[in-house]
């Protein structure tokens, strides 16, 4: 099966500050990783490579030093990995990046099956999956917890509620993106370590792409972001003292006016 | 402190550093408690080649040194000397096999170990032979086409767990030292069982149980090497392996450091960071100095080790005493740092002290250890 993995490098949610004048994500000295969903949808992909054969290629657009988290991905047993970036992508919103994502793809052939992470943790949207499958035309499924069941014709995947969860029966090409039930993502192998180290990363410009000028970057994003703002707290907090059966009683006797 | 490691090198303490931290950590405390072996760890640091670090590179390992093994030992020590007993274990039971094997024998187990789907332990010590290894009293005799095997091996790491045993047998009591032969054993083999899992004061999450052999019948082709090598092979083993103990300690000793300080820069007492103390200053200054010398140390006598020198006993012996005596001391020290809630299971640093002790005991005590330093240095100066 040849599937196609959409990573983005972040930055690691432990060390981010917000800059207090502007609010917005200050990146500064703070440490990039692989989106933590992506790496469950790569560790998905590795292992039905593992059980069925068939090809990972790992794709990310960014600036170049994106280029680590693709060798971290074939450190964890990617096959390929493709560079989406040049400077006239620079400002995308999710519009945009599904555009140039979906251009990417088809310029890569044929495919059985495209995996992302839920959402990425810098923007949250998840709409970059949704967003591309539509692009390339193909059926998806969002919050995938398993994938059952895949013959090469179809797939039977469980896709998370809040209230459990749907047994969702699809045909291929299809994307999937995944929650972190999905799996868990291994450690990078010392032979993978240094097959990443020798990678060939395929670079791809704009012009590659043959992208259209006023579909890609700012101009391409219709998004814009008004004011950035952390959350009011909300109403009156009480926070309660004593035993733990002390402070049961107590959170018991407040709720008990509303049953 | 930077050690200029090579790219391949730091790519091993990366890839351990990893399993370490997000592996290992989340779960020691559970595995100390229920004295559980840590087989799903192992296999992930299977999956991450880290089996096959010191195993020839024709055996399917990479083929490296005392030193590639020490750096990764280091970082899993850092979360848990228990699982690191497992993990080192493995490479005390394929270093026999590796130093005086039949091809047939390398063939046939080093790459299963190197690949991880085998673990391999070793058996030396028995009721009456621990720091005097000469006191052995298990069998090997030679009937037809196989050898048979009696006797108990006691307080075997990895016992119960491992597929693969390479014990130490006498062959011929009469000749003393030179009447001891090294032979491998595999789990299922008639006549072979396993005792009772010790309970332990550290190091649960590794599995100690005693080997007995009741008329066990192996090939005669099990024997590893001569007959009449097997404290040779058994010496040899323990100077390769030593280092891998000494950086269990510095391992230890850095993560306790690292519990240390982090502590002190949070707890709050007279209006203050307790770091902001001279006396807890002076306190983690030198657990800090004993962590560094000891890794210095350790790295240059790996190093030495490496290059297979004649008298690799003593830098053996002398990097296992230091680093593990610093383990043992630091991990005390971090108990204080943390004062009451140091005490309590829910700080790792109790278990760090409890698991450091066994350092300065197994592979030889330290005091066994001064004694190979002592008659070593005796010899050097009546040259």
């Amino acid at each position: 099966m040849k599937i196609i993995v959409c990573v983005k490098q972040v930055p690691d949610a432990k060390d981010v500050k917000l800059d207090p004048k502007t609010n917005t994500l200050s990146r500064e000295g703070v440490e990039s990783i692989m989106n933590p969903f992506d790496q469950h949808a790569l560790e998905e992909a590795v292992r039905i490579k593992e059980a069925q054969g068939g090809e990972v290629t790992v794709i990310t657009m960014g600036p170049p030093q994106a280029e680590a988290v693709l060798r971290d991905a074939v450190a964890c047993g990617a096959d390929n990995a493709v560079l989406i970036s040049d400077r006239a992508f620079a400002g995308s919103d999710t519009w945009a990046t599904s555009y140039t994502l979906g251009r990417a793809v088809k310029k890569l052939g044929e495919f059985d099956l495209v995996l992302c992470g839920k959402q990425a943790i810098d923007g949250d949207t998840a709409q970059v999956g949704p967003g591309l499958a539509t692009r390339l035309g193909i059926p998806f499924v969002t919050c995938v917890q398993k994938i059952r069941e895949t013959d090469g014709n179809t797939v039977i995947v469980e896709r998370m509620m809040d209230d459990g969860y749907d047994v969702v029966k699809a045909s291929l090409p299809l994307l999937l993106t995944v929650v972190k039930d999905i799996n868990e993502p291994r450690v990078p192998s010392l032979k993978g370590k240094m097959k990443a180290k020798k990678a060939n990363i395929t670079m791809l410009s704009a012009a590659d792409l043959e992208a259209e000028a006023t579909c890609i970057g700012l101009p391409g994003s219709p998004t814009q972001v008004v004011n950035v703002f952390p959350p009011e707290p909300r109403g009156n907090k009480e926070i309660f003292t004593g035993s733990v059966d002390e402070q049961v009683d107590k959170l018991v006797a407040k709720l008990t006016p509303y049953l | 402190m930077d050690y200029f490691l090579s790219e391949e090198q730091q790519m091993i303490v990366d890839v351990a550093a990893q399993i370490a931290d997000e592996k290992i950590m989340p779960v020691r405390a559970e595995l100390d408690e229920k004295h559980e072996f840590p087989r799903a760890i192992l296999e992930e640091m299977a999956q991450a080649d880290l089996f096959g670090i010191p195993i020839p590179e024709e055996y399917g390992g990479f083929g490296g040194s005392t030193f590639e093994i020490t750096i990764a030992l280091e970082q899993i020590g850092r979360a848990c000397i228990g699982v690191g007993t497992a993990f080192a274990a493995n490479f005390l039971g394929a270093y026999p096999i590796i130093i005086g094997g039949s091809e047939e024998l390398k063939q046939k187990y080093l790459p299963s170990i190197a690949a991880g789907k085998k673990y391999a332990a070793f058996g030396l010590t028995e009721a009456n032979a621990g720091s005097d290894a000469s006191g052995i009293q298990t069998t090997a005799v030679l009937d037809g086409d196989e050898w048979v095997i009696n006797g108990t091996k006691q307080w075997i790491t990895n016992g119960g767990e491992a597929d693969i045993y390479t014990v130490i047998a006498m062959t011929d009591k009469k000749k003393g030292a030179r009447g001891a032969s090294m032979f491998v054993l595999e789990k299922g083999d008639p006549g072979f069982s396993f005792g009772p899992k010790e309970k332990k004061m550290g190091i649960r999450a590794s599995s100690t149980t005693e080997l007995i052999f009741k008329d066990c019948r192996i090939p005669k082709d099990r024997i590893i090497g001569r007959q009449g090598t097997g404290f040779i092979t058994v010496m040899k083993t323990l100077d390769s392996s030593r280092p891998g103990i000494a950086a269990l300690g510095v391992g230890l000793a850095q993560g306790a450091l690292d519990e240390a300080v982090k502590y002190a820069k949070q707890r709050v007492q007279f209006g203050k960071p307790i770091i902001s103390y001279q006396a807890v200053q002076h306190m983690l200054a030198d657990m800090a100095i004993g962590v560094e010398s000891a890794r210095a140390l350790l790295y240059q006598c790996a190093r030495y080790i490496a290059a297979n020198p004649k008298d690799m006993s003593k830098a053996s012996s002398m990097c296992k005493v230091y680093a593990t005596d610093v383990a043992m001391k630091v991990a005390t020290d971090a108990v204080q740092v943390l004062g009451g809630y140091g005490y309590m299971s829910e700080y790792p640093v109790e278990k760090m002290m409890r698991d450091a002790k066994i350092l300065q005991i197994y592979e030889g005590t330290n005091q066994i250890q001064r004694n190979v330093i002592g008659q070593e240095l005796n010899r050097e100066y009546s040259r």
